[in-house]
């Protein structure tokens, strides 16, 4: 699946230049500060705005080419659209909601994937609920089924967990992940790096109505590229003892609190602690070797960037125990991390 | 019925009910189109449309029944036409009544159900376009029964109006018992008539009672659209 858009659009001061594309992804993240124009463009992208100048093709497809005239609409796009706030219909029900899209698919799927979806996003027990009676949470996953079932090409999510409070998010990302492995495209639009972090795989940096970055997130997150926040390690489980999950990465294995699935795990890099030597009789599970690749100075700080095998961390330390460490690139070193301090 | 009533009287009671009844009905469909092309467009000239749409309840009933006689009288342009071509005639009938009727009623309807509409959220327009729903469907799934509290509420408060017509109807259609006496022109007639005084009386009680009583069924209308 692939993706191409461009955009260009004035809202009075605010001028919106864009233009990005996706080769293979699957799922691509709109990344930026609120009011930077990314709702724009996802919109732009379902038809529901129409830029002043313009192309978007996807899969292939052309479905907006102002200089040649072609606006396919909205109801004809196939995108499947999360907004932030849900937007169910509020005089059906639950069922006929995840129908209402579904009924009029280009492509219908057949009645077996609807309950595929609903089990998938555990909506069995409120079918029959009315929408006024769902908690945030539970509209939210109302409205990714909703979306799903319109056998969209693309899934757009603006915001989809930003009107939710952190339990709620918690809640719902493990569906979002659970959708990622079906492999169905997403743009995701989010100004949130934990999410980021988690789902994408793809990231277009926006501020201020223009591109400011564009790459894969383990080169815009992590390393000391533009955003970076630590670590992005993709996992696989390897054990699960005493309560805790080890997973295992290219270039280590991490200990971790209990966790039933592989996942992404994301390292902030104030959390990772170095040592020059091999610290024993300490609490952190993992002790963790890895080799000196650059320090970055900021002020009293020092971003330490470290090559773990494939993997890359940054650990965020004092300029002054840099000095004292004497780390420069090439340097062996120990990362330290609690298993506490991971998100499970 | 006839226990409480004359025969005349429930005659006036039962005609009022069927004109308001065809009246607001007839009347819906323009008033769902009117709302919507109000709440859904800008042009210039808004105002002036608006304007005219809400022109009955300003205007002297007399004068817009009047308007409807020179407009749909058989020697009028229109309604001559309407008359030798289809054998339609609107004057001294009950339907001219409605019409009447209608036509007084209609910013009623016009502006319930426009507030319902600018009271929808768009955002849900929207997401049934991005679903596949076309301008129709979603009228027909999306807006229409949303807005339905508002859609009753006008439907009741024109009825309700529309028992009380008294200018147009009489200057429109005339005062024939059966054909279009309704109740205001029956308590006008029995006022005509020397003893005349009692039956008056129970007419306007019958009319106050039918209008506190469709009064109350709009404002309940009303509410559930708030909730």
């Amino acid at each position: 699946m692939s993706l191409e858009v461009a955009l260009e659009h004035r809202f009075g001061a605010f001028a919106l230049d864009v233009a990005f594309g996706i080769e293979r992804a699957c799922v691509t993240a709109l990344f930026g500060p609120s009011g930077a124009g990314k709702t724009s463009v996802v919109n732009a992208v379902a038809g529901l705005f129409k830029p002043r100048i313009g192309r978007i093709v996807v899969d292939g497809r052309v479905v907006l080419d102002t200089e040649a005239d072609v606006f396919v609409p909205a109801r004809a796009r196939r995108t499947g659209y999360v907004f932030q706030d849900a937007r169910l219909f509020p005089h059906m029900n639950v069922e006929d909601n995840l129908r209402f899209g579904w009924r009029r698919a280009a492509h219908r799927m057949d009645e077996h994937a609807i309950e595929g979806v609903v089990d998938m996003l555990g909506l069995a027990r409120l079918l029959e609920r009315r929408v006024a009676k769902l908690s945030g949470g539970e509209k939210s996953r109302v409205a990714l089924g909703r979306a799903l079932l319109s056998s969209p090409d693309i899934l757009l999510l603006d915001e989809p967990l930003a009107a939710l409070d952190a339990g709620r998010r918690a809640e719902i990302l493990p569906y979002l992940e659970r959708l990622k492995e079906t492999g169905l495209p997403m743009l995701y639009v989010s100004h949130n790096v934990d999410e980021v972090a988690r789902l994408a795989d793809e990231v277009v940096m926006i501020a201020d109505g223009k591109v400011t970055a564009q790459g894969s997130v383990f080169d815009l997150l992590t390393g000391l590229g533009v955003a970076a926040v630590g670590a992005v390690l993709e996992t696989r489980i390897v054990a699960q003892r005493d309560g805790l999950t080890v997973l295992g990465f290219d270039g280590g294995e991490l200990v971790v609190p209990e966790v039933e699935r592989a996942r992404r795990v994301r390292l902030r890099a104030e959390d990772i602690m170095l040592a020059r030597e091999e610290p024993r009789a300490i609490s952190a599970n993992n002790v963790l070797p890895a080799t000196v690749v650059a320090v970055a100075p900021h002020g009293a700080q020092a971003d330490v960037l470290l090559a773990m095998g494939k993997a890359r961390l940054v650990a965020r330390i004092t300029q002054a125990s840099a000095r004292r460490l004497e780390l420069s690139p090439g340097v062996p070193v120990f990362a330290v991390i609690k298993t506490v301090i991971i998100d499970p | 019925m006839t226990d409480l009533l004359t025969p005349d009287e429930a005659e006036a009671l039962l005609l009022s009910l069927r004109v308001s009844f065809v009246a607001v009905f007839a009347a819906l469909p323009f008033a769902v189109a009117a709302a919507l092309w109000l709440s859904r467009t800008r042009f210039p000239g808004k105002v002036v449309i608006d304007g005219l749409i809400h022109l009955p309840l300003i205007l002297p009933p007399v004068a817009v029944g009047f308007l409807l006689l020179v407009l749909l009288g058989t020697r009028g342009g229109l309604g001559g036409w309407l008359y030798q071509s289809f054998g339609i005639r609107f004057v001294f009938s009950w339907t001219g009544a409605a019409l009447a009727s209608a036509l007084i009623t209609f910013p009623f309807q016009v502006r319930a159900i426009r507030l319902a509409l600018e009271g929808a959220d768009p955002g849900l327009d929207a997401a049934a376009e991005t679903l596949g729903a076309g301008w129709w469907d979603r009228l027909v799934n999306l807006t229409l029964p949303l807005a339905f509290p508002g859609i009753v509420a006008g439907l009741i408060t024109a009825f309700a109006a529309s028992l009380g017509e008294f200018g147009a109807i009489i200057t429109f259609v005339s005062n024939i018992p059966g054909e279009t006496r309704t109740l205001p022109l029956a308590i006008y007639s029995a006022l005509q008539s020397p003893g005349g005084e009692a039956e008056a009386a129970r007419l306007s009680l019958i009319s106050i009672l039918l209008a506190l009583l469709f009064m109350t069924l709009a404002e309940l209308a009303q509410r559930r659209m708030k909730r």
